[in-house]
């Protein structure tokens, strides 16, 4: 892993801002929960190129285990680990664990959306907009808004972490597969998510600078161990929609129910972190969203989901899939944490 | 494959929602205050109830009826 933690020179003297992370900092493999996991933190401490290449991983002991593992696997390709080798992200063993988990979390999603009312006309955006609108889940941002403590909403920003630092990432996967119109305007998306060129305006840099502010770790991964299982898949599917060209549909769906259900919870974030007196830098990441995903929704569910599927049709459903994913696995993030504090 | 290049839109009516605006704009309100454009491409309110006006901040989705 790159550990160089000097300031980052350019020749002309222009020297990186403080507060924007130059450095990959080091990301400890997570404690496992259960056989599996515990297999997977042993096999990647070892030497890839010494290792087998049929694995014989155990089947997970439940579906937290399950979900660990999946995310310890996709992880190798975003940041990797401090003392895992950047070799096992193509082994085959890896590999192989990674499709027979990401086989079972697919199938399951697909069981349940063919029990859902998902509407599917001609008109593509209205259905998204139909699927969209009739999600009847309970509201995280609402319960921030008006009741949640201090500490319910230090650990919803501990969970929100596992994605949010690496915000926007898991759909830049999927750029090199698209036609030109939705390439094009997923990129202007991406762009504003990356800080249009400023690294300080970063997305995932913004909340670095929010949870510091508020008193909490910044560092990448640093709350994986009491990520809820729940938070796991959501993050599993992002990053499995967007590693999979077969998945393409359902990713840019995702983008779109996400975009489209942040505008106004964004705004009811900021206003509870307020009302809690947690930091401007924590608040105003939620400001940004307001005024970034309103404008965001629109390109995700026109210039990019409806120009894909106008130029691939056979994706029409799978825009459809990955929209009812993202709404689906929010609700079940919800649920738990409002069930875990009784409100 | 590729689909033929359709000329993009510098301003788009979203249907039910904002309009979108690409590049840098200076909006001038009613009541003669300038705001400017901080990202690529801006969604100006249409609904008449944003909060962040001039710019959208998606509440037109809270007015009954908007699509």
């Amino acid at each position: 892993m790159n550990g160089a933690h000097q300031a980052h020179c350019h020749p002309c003297g222009w020297t990186s801002p403080r507060s924007a992370r130059d450095s990959i900092e080091n990301v400890q493999l997570p404690h496992p929960r259960g056989a599996l996991g515990a297999h997977l933190t042993t096999l990647l401490r070892t030497d890839p190129r010494t290792a087998a290449t049929i694995d014989d991983a155990p089947t997970a002991d439940n579906p937290d285990d399950a979900a660990l593992s999946l995310w310890m696997l996709h992880e190798l390709h975003y940041r990797g680990f401090d003392d895992v080798s950047d070799r096992w992200e193509w082994h085959p063993a890896t590999l192989t664990t990674r499709a027979r988990l990401e086989a079972a979390l697919e199938a399951r999603l697909r069981v349940e959306i063919a029990d859902a009312a998902i509407p599917r006309t001609d008109d593509l955006v209205d259905d998204l907009q139909t699927i969209i609108e009739s999600d009847d889940g309970r509201s995280l941002a609402r319960h921030v808004q008006q009741h949640a403590s201090r500490e319910e909403t230090e650990a919803l920003l501990r969970q929100r972490s596992i994605y949010h630092l690496k915000e926007a990432d898991p759909t830049s996967w999927v750029v090199p597969r698209l036609p030109a119109r939705p390439k094009a305007a997923l990129l202007e998306v991406q762009f504003d998510e990356y800080g249009n060129g400023d690294p300080a305006r970063l997305h995932h840099v913004l909340f670095e600078q929010g949870l510091s502010a508020a008193g909490l770790d910044a560092a990448y991964g640093a709350y994986v161990d009491e990520a809820l299982p729940e938070v796991l898949d959501q993050n599993n599917v992002l990053s499995m929609f967007g590693l999979h060209r077969r998945l393409r549909g359902a990713a840019l769906g995702h983008l779109a129910a996400f975009e489209a259900t942040s505008s106004v919870p964004s705004r009811q974030l900021a206003q509870g972190l307020r009302r809690l007196d947690f930091p401007e830098a924590m608040a105003s990441y939620y400001d940004e969203h307001v005024a970034a995903d309103a404008v965001h929704e629109q390109l995700a569910l026109r210039d990019i989901c409806q120009t894909l599927v106008a130029a691939e049709p056979a994706l029409a459903d799978d825009v459809r899939f990955g929209v009812w994913a993202c709404l689906t696995l929010e609700n079940r993030t919800a649920t738990a944490l409002l069930e875990e504090w009784a409100a | 494959m590729s689909e033929p290049a359709a000329s993009r839109p510098d301003i788009t009516f979203c249907p039910g929602g904002p309009m979108l605006v690409r590049g840098r704009v200076v909006i001038e309100d009613e009541d003669g205050e300038q705001h400017t454009s901080t990202r690529p491409v801006s969604a100006v309110c249409r609904c008449g109830k944003s909060a962040l006006a001039p710019w959208c901040d998606g509440t037109h989705k809270l007015l009954p009826g908007w699509r």
